[in-house]
Formats: structure tokens, sequence, C-alpha cells
């Protein structure tokens, strides 16, 4: 069909093409790169007038002073640990619950099904306001372990979910293999399985980590002293500069672009299977 | 399988229904009873203190306006973004990379960054004078420029949220087999047609989840509008936020909540119901 078009046509409508994707493109790119100047350029970068959107004037000098402000490192630091155990409860409890909803057919299994379903159909994060006072009982209240608790049940669904598709792209032959030459379920497991799978659930895990890294409501919710970075930006957000409200912008930005960078390969297998 | 081993996806599963009952269904109950409850009676206080407080109709209003305006035009433009890359070759992993790095963004951050730009002394007043069409510094996130500051908001939810709709639905579109683009293409479709008739109806899947998950979020709406507004724009969320924080009353936080799921359930409920999945069609 094309072929009997003029050229020119065919290379002005490559040329559309292209020049949507880069104008897409520095759509994303460019508010990013105008945050790391603001966050670079200090007190007088924030008043100089008008701007030019030019590296001129930056140096890592104002972030350093931003990360030396008190209470920074350590909300960096609480955000990590929430992420940590996140990570660590929503894959330890998610897996196998993904490995049965993928290898083995049970009365409930819809049930299941939809219990994980109905979490998504729901603002989960405002969970967090009753959970104060029994946190408050229970001494989970102002800790990481809460925050992390509460992300859990933001990412746990999702790890089932992706767990699942995970596991059924590992041919059920292999592990039958395992178990013909005398492996246990367990070490057929350990030994076949997993080696295969341990990709897609490091790709799981870091998404769990983003989630948690990421979510502000829950976290300014369940603390007051041990905030994560995101609470902690979010109660000072009033009485702070504009450069330091940038630089904790980018503070945030940064790790989890990297991530997403590292899981690039796994992003749409994973959300294929997620939103089935 | 044998019989004896009937226990086993039980065992696996048994972890995460506890976790999520003790932490999804239990506070879940808890805050319908906080936000109808008064002193350990049935109550409609709460409900009545929550619709009469002052910010109610404006944060009602301002987070439907929001989501009716930000998650078409999120829709729209993972669409554009769906068909663009769809028609590349080289190259192709890295533009995806780029859009989806948005994805790892707070919404906190993407008010943050949105600021930089929207501020007084910021970029688009830089380009704005540059171009002669203001003469002195402009304020667009304040409460006297309530349309301005909701464009604000809505670009920075539109920047940051569009990259999982675009995820959702680029994995859509690989799964829509090239047979039935080129059957149709052979038939003397052209591209509009196409995808009117054979890419949307093949999608409808993706973009029934991609829609369920936004409406949720864009109802969640909150740290992105107070990083750009301060309190200048109410919203649900944050209402809720002030009386528990703020307010330390945590039974019309918990109506704020609940009035929140109804509303998200009911989008999913309409979603559910408008757009049909029909399992026989899909590829």
């Amino acid at each position: 069909m094309s072929s009997t078009k003029p050229a020119g046509f065919i290379s002005s409508r490559r040329w559309l093409l292209w020049s949507g994707i880069a104008a897409l493109c520095a759509w994303v790119l460019v508010p990013i790169y105008l945050v790391a100047l603001g966050a670079l350029g200090g007190r007088q970068g924030v008043y100089q007038w008008p701007k030019t959107g030019l590296p001129i004037g930056i140096s890592i000098d104002p972030f350093v002073l931003f990360l030396k402000t008190e209470g920074v490192v350590q909300s960096f630091l609480n955000s990590l640990a929430a992420a940590g155990i996140t990570v660590a409860l929503s894959i330890l409890l998610g897996a196998p619950a993904g490995y049965a909803l993928a290898r083995y057919n049970f009365l409930g299994k819809d049930s299941y099904r939809l219990l994980v379903l109905l979490t998504r159909a729901f603002p989960l994060a405002i969970l967090a306001l009753p959970l104060t006072v029994s946190f408050i009982r229970l001494g989970l209240y102002d800790t990481v372990v809460g925050v992390g608790l509460i992300h859990t049940v933001l990412a746990l669904p999702f790890a089932a979910l992706v767990t699942q598709g995970i596991f059924l792209g590992v041919p059920k032959e292999l592990e039958e293999a395992a178990w013909v030459f005398g492996c246990t379920r367990i070490q057929a497991f350990f030994k076949v399985v997993a080696p295969l799978a341990l990709p897609g659930i490091v790709a799981t895990a870091v998404f769990a980590f983003v989630i948690s890294w990421n979510e502000v409501f829950a976290a300014s919710v369940l603390t007051v002293r041990n905030r994560t970075l995101t609470a902690y930006l979010l109660t000072v957000l009033s009485e702070s500069p504009m450069h330091y409200r940038f630089a904790g912008g980018l503070m945030l930005i940064l790790p989890s672009v990297v991530f997403i960078f590292a899981v690039r390969r796994y992003l749409f297998a994973i959300w294929g299977i997620s939103s089935k | 399988m044998t019989n004896d081993r009937r226990w086993i996806p039980y065992l696996l599963i048994l972890p995460s229904v506890a976790f999520l009952a003790l932490l999804f269904i239990v506070p879940l109950v808890q805050t319908i009873w906080l936000a109808v409850s008064d002193n350990g009676a049935l109550s409609l206080a709460n409900a009545d203190r929550m619709v009469n407080d002052i910010n109610f109709t404006r944060s009602l209003r301002n987070t439907f306006l929001l989501t009716l305006m930000v998650v078409p035009v999120q829709i729209a433009i993972a669409l554009v973004m769906g068909s663009m890359v769809a028609k590349v070759g080289r190259g192709r992993e890295t533009i995806l990379w780029i859009w989806t790095i948005p994805l790892g963004i707070s919404d906190l951050a993407a008010g943050l960054v949105w600021l930089s730009i929207l501020q007084n002394t910021g970029y688009l007043n830089s380009v704005l004078f540059g171009f002669g069409i203001i003469e002195r510094q402009t304020g667009w996130l304040s409460y006297q420029t309530p349309v301005a500051l909701f464009f604000a908001i809505a670009v920075a939810e539109i920047w940051r949220g569009t990259a999982i709709v675009m995820v959702i639905i680029v994995a859509g579109l690989n799964q829509v087999p090239k047979e039935f683009r080129e059957a149709a293409e052979i038939f003397g479709a052209g591209p509009w047609t196409r995808f009117w008739r054979i890419t949307l109806p093949l999608i409808r899947p993706a973009l029934q989840s991609a829609l369920i998950l936004r409406t949720v979020l864009a109802f969640e709406v909150f740290a992105v509008v107070y990083a750009l507004g301060g309190r200048n724009f109410p919203v649900l969320v944050g209402e809720a936020y002030n009386w528990q924080n703020q307010n330390q009353n945590y039974s019309v936080a918990a109506a704020y909540a609940v009035l929140i799921m109804v509303i998200s359930l009911a989008a999913t409920l309409v979603y559910l119901k408008a757009i049909k999945v029909d399992p026989e069609r899909l590829p």
C-alpha cells in the first residue's frame, strides 16, 4: 500500500511521528531537569529573574546543605526501612499466594482473587485513619514498622497477582521432572522454579519498594516523629524555603527513577499480567 | 494431585488472607463504624458535620472536576503514546523507558516539580515574560486565581499519572494480534477506522483496568494539591487529613473516608458495567 505513495509524503509522516515522540519525551524530562536546576541553584537560583533554564550558577552545595537540615537524613533512612519492610512482607506473603494461584485449583480460588481485586477498588491509604487508634494501642503508631505494614496492604495484592503470572511462566514440566528425579516439592521449588522466577520476583520487589517510597497519606497520618521522607516533606512544606522544597522533590525522584530503569524490561510484562 | 496434598494451596494463601483480613477488612469495618456512629450508637452526626463544613461542597466539587479533567486526558495521551510507539522499531525501548519515568514519581514530588515551573519567579513566568505576554511576575497558585490553580494541579497530575495508563494500554496493545490490523488494512480500512473499529474494542480489558485504577487514584488526590496550592484548593482526602491531624476528629475524617470509598466503588461499578469485556471475543 504505502509503496504507491510518493516518498515525500511518507517522510513527512515519519517526521511528524518523531517530532510527536520527541515532544512527549521532552514533556516528561524537561520538568525533572528544571526541578534539578532549582534544587542545585540554591536561594539565588530561586529569585533569579527572568530565568533562562540554562545550568548556570548551580552547584552541589545547596543540595548538601539541604541534606544537613535536621530530620532529612533520618527521614530518608526511615523511608528506606519502611520500603524494606514492605518489600520483604509483600514478597513473603504474596509470592506463596501467587504460586498457589498458578499451580493449584482449589475451592475458594475465585473468592481469593475477588478479595485481591477488591482492594483495587478501594482508596487503601485512607484505611490508615482508623488504624491510628489500634496502632497506638499496639505500640506501632509512629514507627517505621507500622508504616511498612500499611504499605504492605498496598503492595501485597499487586505482588500476589504478578507472581501468579511469573509462576505460570515457569513450565510445570520442569518442576514435575524434578519430582521424578527424587526432589521433594520444597527442593524442586527452590532448585528449579525459584531460579527461573527470580528476575520477575525481583522486579515485583522493586515495584513494592516504589509503592512504599512514594506513599504520602498513610505515612503522614501514622507518624509524628519517625517520619518517612514523604511525610517529613509534607509537614515542613509550608515553612520551607523554595529551594529546599525543590531539593526534597529531587531527592524523592532520583531513587525511583533508578529503580524504574532497573526493571524497565519487566514493566510491560508485569502490567500485562496484573491488568487481566 | 493426590488428596492428601489438598491443604497445600490453603497453607500458601493463608498468610496473605490473614494479613489482608487484619489490615484491610478490619480497618475497613472500623472506618465505616467510626463514620456512622456517635458514642457507640448509630448516628448521622458525623456525616452531618461533614456536609455542613464550610469546605465540604468545594472539596467535593474540586475533586470531581479534577477527576473529570485528568482521567480522560490521561487516557487520550496514553492512547497517542501507544499508537506512536507501535510504529517505531529501533529506539522503542528507550522511548518507553522515558515515558514510564513518572511511574516512579510520587504525587508529592510531582507537585514540587511543577511548583518550580509555576511559582512566581518560575519558568512559566520567565517564558511568558520573554514573549512579552506578561509585564511582571504573576502568581498562578494563590486562592485569588482558583482557575489557574486548578489547571496547575491538573497538569501536574496528568504529567505524573499518564505513565501508568500508558503502561497498561501498551501492554494491552502488545496482545492484539498483528493479523487483525493487517486484515483490516487489506479490506481497505484507513488508520482512523482501524483504530476505532479494531484496536479500541480489542484493548477494552486494558482500558477498563486503566480507568478503574486511575479514577480511584484521582479521587485520592492530595499531596500534589498540597504541594502546589497549600490549603487554597480543598479536596476530599485533604479534608480527611485535616480533620484527622489538625482537628483530631477521627469520626469526621472517617466520614470523609467512607464518602471517598463509596465514590470509588461506584466509579468501579460504572466502568465494569459500561465497558463490557466479552471473554470470547478476546484475542
